[in-house]
């Protein structure tokens, strides 16, 4: 009987540090994430999708130097280090494909570095 | 007449067809009765004066499917300016003098590259200013030591110029410290004196989908706008654009290595392909013909190899 409880309780813990790991829920809504893996010179994942109206949480980390992330018709930017996690919560209410670029100089190449959202209705 | 008032009548009668934009430094655009009406104006003709804005040269670029001729661009626009009829008060150079790298060995060996080509200009007035190239990767310490402040002003027949620097801060950032110089240095100057700033970066959100912008630039344009003739001359996005905040108009130039496309233009910024066909097209420097009592710029584009 015990080892019974204690198996399902690891089990369920175990699905939910899964869970937490996918999806951050906050009040009703579930979120959706993405880390986005910055280096000289792109995004990884370059092309980002969501749908209309989900909430969405960007994990945005560096590997080599500092980056920035710009997402202007979002109004949104931060830095991007090395070592650290940045999170940027957002849900976006209009479908199509909006522009994302890295804002700190970092090189030869810097002008390559962007990405797109894409929101799909 | 004299030889100088001979070549300004010329262009502005050229003009009627070959200056692509003039503008009060209020920012109001000229037609081309406003042109003539310049020309009878001879108490005007004593506080003319033009300078040459050349940009973006980008010294140590390497590309030949962009610009096959990347070591021998500079060079010509130094020739075409040299050849120019009656030579100008100055030059600028709007920054991006060189190619960045992140070895800082070559960086200094290109900004010897770029001195040495330059110093080839008959006209010993240069005025220069950083680009990110140039200045981001080490906080414009090579540029310093080879070119000075980063930031500076001078006055010229009654304008006063400032030089920003929008670029040493590699996340696009004027900064508090250069904003409050900024403050200073105006109050320092009539409302109504003509201010030309000169920058590297759009002094304002061009494009920022491709970093065509500058981080603090609102900030900038809020201590100008008390000012009534202001006119801002900059660089980065290698093409001609117009653009006006209020009364402040913004004129962006080419770049003397290779063009890129009009913003938002192409899913990405990648710089235009060198045209066989058509060598050199989309790359050139400009004239500025400054009408100071009227505070007006009359703005000739021209290419750096003559057709």
């Amino acid at each position: 009987m015990n080892r019974t409880i204690i198996l399902l309780l690891a089990l369920t813990a175990g699905f939910g540090a899964m869970t937490l790991a996918a999806t951050i829920r906050g009040g009703s809504s579930t979120e959706k994430v993405i880390r986005v893996t910055a280096k000289k010179f792109d995004f990884t994942p370059g092309e980002i999708t969501v749908k209309k109206g989900e909430p969405l949480v960007l994990e945005l980390t560096s590997e080599d130097r500092t980056h920035g992330f710009n997402l202007p018709d979002f109004h949104l930017r931060t830095e991007v280090k090395p070592s650290t996690v940045t999170t940027i919560r957002l849900t976006p209410e209009k479908a199509g494909r909006f522009g994302f670029a890295c804002d700190v100089f970092c090189g030869s190449g810097h002008e390559d570095m962007a990405g797109t959202l894409v929101v799909t209705d | 007449m004299s030889q100088q008032s001979s070549r300004r009548d010329f262009m502005k009668l050229a003009g009627l067809g070959g200056i692509v934009f003039a503008s009060r430094l209020g920012g109001t655009a000229l037609g081309a009765n406003s042109v003539l009406e310049a020309l009878g104006d001879k108490a005007s003709r004593q506080e003319e004066f033009y300078f040459v804005q050349l940009s973006d040269t980008h010294w140590g670029f390497d590309g030949p499917k962009v610009n096959p001729d990347a070591q021998g661009t500079l060079k010509k626009a130094v020739a075409a300016v040299n050849s120019l009829e009656e030579q100008p008060d100055f030059v600028v150079f709007t920054g991006d003098l060189t190619q960045t790298t992140d070895d800082p060995k070559m960086r200094r060996e290109r900004m010897a590259g770029f001195q040495e080509i330059v110093s080839k200009l008959r006209v010993k007035t240069v005025r220069l200013m950083a680009g990110e190239h140039d200045a981001a990767l080490d906080r414009g310490e090579a540029y310093q030591e080879f070119f000075g402040n980063l930031h500076y002003t001078f006055d010229h027949k009654g304008v006063h110029f400032i030089v920003l620097d929008n670029v040493s801060d590699p996340a696009a950032i004027i900064g508090e410290a250069q904003r409050t110089w900024l403050q200073a240095d105006l109050k320092q100057h009539k409302l109504n004196t003509p201010i030309v700033v000169l920058t590297h970066r759009p002094l304002f959100d061009l494009y920022p989908q491709w970093d065509w912008a500058t981080s603090d630039a609102a900030a900038v344009i809020d201590t100008l706008m008390p000012y009534q003739n202001v006119t801002v001359f900059y660089g980065h996005i290698h093409q001609e654009h117009h653009h006006l905040t209020g009364h402040i108009a913004h004129h962006a130039a080419r770049s003397l290595m290779f063009p890129l496309p009009p913003p938002g233009s192409v899913p990405k910024r990648v710089p235009v392909p060198w045209d066989p066909a058509a060598p050199y097209k989309g790359i050139g420097f400009r004239e500025v013909e400054a009408d100071v009592r009227k505070s007006r710029f009359g703005i000739t584009e021209l290419p750096v190899v003559k057709g």
